[in-house]
């Protein structure tokens, strides 16, 4: 081939992927018994066009697997075919396997192929079962009609001598420009051919359209003639043709199927051809098993280049605007350019004018672009469907799971790390949050359990909340079990929000009995870290009975915060805005003393602790030390509320965090720092910290 | 290892020897002290400029610069080596040195006094320091070189800049 094609290896492989992701979810979402013939549909397509792709590439066993599962599907979208659950389940199946095919091609790994003769095996029996249910008998069960397939293991050692082929056209065949005798006369260059025509189908005369071919012919080719050889002379055809056929063994075998040829349909064609493919297959995994080993660490190498090279899809409605602000922003400069060539002061007017222009378009560019990193949070949701109903089959539970707030937008970064925490948090809600039907009816709750995924906007934070209403967590087991690892004394006195942090320590697990879905205790302290390593918090509610919720805070993204300079003594600092929420003069009269030294103040009748910064950050030059004359900031920052004492609020303005790590160290109080307009450097206060810091 | 080469292969080992044992410095001086780095760790030399103090962090690490967009750490080295504190002036100078901390390169700058000269030193005329025990810390003076009579302390950058704290962020990402 001159083109090289693996150039669109990687297009290739991103939408098969997206293609699968649609298949998972069509199929999670189909309702048994009324389908909706759309759904089978978007199905239908995305398992067409894999095949197809798969074809063109060359990616045989990926492309001969999806035709089985296609011509399921395509007697489901003619309504030959019932759905039924075992069938959506065998699917499913089958998604899961086409996905580890495609995984381990595209990372030049070997496919376990005695896994995807199982699928096939699997799709090859339910395609049997339609049969009988088109008879009436609507077993389950697939039939012990594994018959075929037994005979073909033994034929494995059989040496093939000949086909025996089927091949009807459709009429339309000619019109795909494809032509029959073509395929005949390579057909004949593998072995002597031999040629029955059927012209039972040619009508009269003057009824024939000459472009539509009305023959069908029986062949018969000699010679050790593999399948695929075969296969790739009709190729192109597959589709516009009935085609059936039967290898021919050196010993006599039993050549059951072909005298009812006329009436097979397509999907029985492939359950006989698909014991022809199977053997092959083996033969090469048996022959491979040694290079396998030898390629496993390359195939380690691989993937982690694979990974380096991520892509991203963007909206093309993003794009437009971007390239409408970019012409935008080259007019304004121009002007400016222009304005600055013969400038007098009476123009001055105008370069303001200009220069406010200027502004305004850098600051809706630089959203834009940091937009165009931004995913809906359903990239990392729409896998949890899946999730809930492989584990309520397993499990034997009826869980009904909820998704709200889809469509909140994300970081790219955090949406890819958001991933692995989540699906251990919903693991765990299904496994251990909801109980048995039997225990959930004795309890007088209703025999479905919910599980709730929300993420919602709050402040410069996105929260995900994975709430369920299951049993809860118990405090006292809780307790018990820290004391008995050892965690904590047998005495300590641990608040409420204290004890259910307990789950967080490091091997720590109060599932009576380890499943294979969760309860290892290597989790919930992987969780918790994976969170905060994103600049989050994790936080737990749960009332024993009645269910718990994990919520997650998260920065919206991780380069960009709007922030609010505050004047401290002779230095400025820079608050989140989203964690401020007010700031005032206190009047002397509000201002109270805890044990003569630690301040507050009362604010709607709470009484907030004062922070000093100029004390806490030992900064000199301040202003006053008079708390009735400076300004108190009230923020909050996880859950914790107090007031900031601070000379002056500055000015408001979108701030570019760079890390003080990167060349230095964490700073207790200080989760960054950024660079002001003048080219000084600014640090971005931590409240948690500052907090933390101030009880010291 | 290398004198036995000379031994054996005087005529060509001299050449070769000559080139690999000769180390590029850069000296610089505290008070009255001379001091040196490695010449291939230096970026680059600026001029003081004021910097962002950082809370709560011992009086020696001055605070940070916008270094092109990078935030780098400013250790005042006078300091450091409890040599007193002087006052800064435009003539006061940054060295700009590339450190290598578990792997990972961090640029940090070091204000002396002044910078005097770049320096060959022949890799055989470094003596060890001699050690003083607890009274004078020379963990990071990897030798002494006599330039023109003078006296030039060499220093391991990497092991002078590694701040307490500096590779923290490794074990509270562990916690």
């Amino acid at each position: 081939m001159a083109i090289d094609m693996a150039q669109f290896h990687q297009v290739f492989f991103e939408e098969s992927f997206e293609g699968l992701d649609a298949m998972e979810s069509g199929l999670l979402n189909m309702d048994i018994g009324d389908v909706d013939a759309e759904d089978i549909n978007t199905i239908f397509r995305a398992a067409h066009s894999i095949k197809g792709g798969s074809g063109t590439f060359g990616f045989t066993a990926v492309s001969d697997f999806t035709h089985v599962m296609e011509t399921l599907l395509d007697e489901m979208r003619d309504g030959r075919r019932k759905v039924t659950q075992p069938a959506v389940d065998v699917l499913l199946g089958s998604v899961d396997c086409l996905r580890d095919m495609l995984q381990s091609i595209r990372d030049g790994g070997q496919v376990d192929q005695s896994v995807v003769s199982a699928h096939k095996l699997a799709l090859d029996s339910e395609l049997r079962n339609s049969a009988n249910g088109a008879n009436g008998s609507s077993a389950l069960e697939p039939l012990p009609s594994v018959s075929p397939i037994t005979p073909a293991d033994d034929g494995a050692e059989l040496e093939i001598c000949g086909w025996s082929i089927a091949f009807s056209p459709h009429l339309n065949l000619l019109k795909t420009g494809n032509e029959p005798v073509r395929m005949l006369r390579e057909l004949a260059g593998l072995g002597e051919l031999t040629t029955t025509v059927d012209l039972q189908g040619v009508p009269s005369l003057y009824d024939l359209d000459p472009e539509e071919c009305h023959l069908s012919w029986k062949l018969h080719v000699a010679g050790n003639i593999s399948a695929a050889e075969i296969d790739e002379i009709f190729d192109w055809v597959e589709d516009d043709c009935d085609l059936a056929k039967q290898p021919i063994y050196k010993t006599e075998m039993p050549l059951q199927a072909l005298q009812s040829e006329g009436t097979l349909s397509a999907n029985d064609v492939n359950t006989s051809a698909a014991p022809v493919n199977k053997p092959t297959e083996e033969n090469v995994a048996g022959a491979e098993i040694q290079p396998q080993d030898a390629k496993a660490p390359k195939k380690e190498e691989a993937k982690a280049a694979g990974k380096g090279s991520s892509s991203i899809r963007v909206d093309t409605g993003k794009i437009d605007t971007l390239i409408n602000m970019v012409g935008e922003l080259v007019i304004t400069q121009s002007m400016l350019s222009l304005l600055g060539e013969h400038f007098e002061m009476n123009k001055l007017d105008q370069l303001k004018n200009g220069l406010s222009q200027l502004e305004r378009h850098t600051r809706e560019l630089q959203e834009s672009v940091m937009n165009i990193r931004m995913l809906p949070i359903s990239f990392v949701f729409s896998r949890f469907p899946r999730l809930a109903h492989d584990i309520s089959t397993k499990l034997g539970k009826k869980i009904e799971l909820k998704l709200v707030g889809e469509n909140t937008e994300v970081d790219k970064t955090v949406v890819e790390l958001l991933s692995d925490p989540l699906v251990h948090l919903v693991r765990n809600s299904l496994d251990h949050g909801i109980e048995m039907p039997e225990v959930r009816i004795a309890a007088g709750k209703p025999e479905t359990g919910t599980v709730t995924l929300e993420a919602y906007h709050r402040g410069g934070n996105i929260v995900i909340e994975v709430s369920d209403d299951g049993k809860g967590l118990d405090k006292d087991k809780l307790r018990a079990k820290a004391i008995e690892k050892g965690l904590i004394d047998a005495d300590a006195v641990l608040s409420e929000k204290q004890t259910y942090e307990l789950i967080f320590m490091p091997g720590f697990s109060t599932a009576e009995k380890l499943t294979d879905i969760s309860g290892r205790g290597v989790g919930m302290d992987v969780v918790r870290r994976n969170i905060q390593a994103l600049g989050g918090d994790i936080e737990i509610l749960s009332e024993l009975g009645k269910g718990s919720t994990i919520s997650i805070h998260l920065p919206l993204t991780l380069a960009i915060l709007d922030g609010q300079s505050i004047a401290v003594g002779d230095e400025t600092y820079i608050l989140p805005l989203g964690s401020i929420i007010e700031s005032l003069h206190v009047k002397e009269e509000r201002i109270n003393r805890v044990v003569g030294k630690g301040e507050t103040f009362l604010l709607r009748g709470q009484y907030l602790p004062i922070i000093r910064i100029h004390e806490i950050f030992n900064v000199p030059g301040a202003k006053t030390t008079k708390l009735t004359e400076g300004l108190i900031v009230v923020v909050e920052g996880q859950g914790v509320r107090c007031g900031l004492f601070v000379d002056d609020l500055l000015g408001q303005q979108q701030v570019v965090i760079k890390s003080l790590e990167a060349n230095y160290r964490r700073v207790e109080g200080i989760s960054g720092a950024t660079i002001l307009g003048d080219g000084s450097v600014a640090l971005i206060l931590d409240i948690p910290g500052l907090v933390r810091l101030s009880s010291q | 290892m290398t004198d036995e080469a000379v031994t054996i292969n005087p005529e060509q080992g001299e050449t070769a020897k000559s080139q690999e044992n000769q180390l590029q410095f850069l000296s610089f001086s505290l008070g009255r002290e001379e001091y040196g780095v490695d010449i291939l760790r230096v970026q680059e030399i600026r001029s003081w400029e004021p910097v962002s103090r950082i809370p709560n962090v011992p009086s020696y690490e001055k605070g940070v610069v916008n270094l092109r967009g990078a935030i780098v750490p400013i250790i005042d080295l006078r300091e450091r080596f409890q040599l007193g504190h002087s006052q800064y002036t435009a003539l006061t100078v940054v060295v700009v040195l590339q450190v290598r901390i578990e792997e990972r390169t961090r640029i940090m700058g070091v204000v002396v006094d002044s910078v005097s000269d770049v320096i060959n030193i022949d890799r055989k005329n470094i003596q060890t320091a001699p050690d003083f025990g607890a009274k004078v810390s020379t963990q990071f003076i990897t030798g002494l070189a006599a330039v023109g009579g003078r006296m030039v302390m060499l220093l391991d950058v990497d092991k002078l800049l590694s701040l307490d704290g500096v590779s923290d962020e490794y074990d509270s990402s562990n916690k």
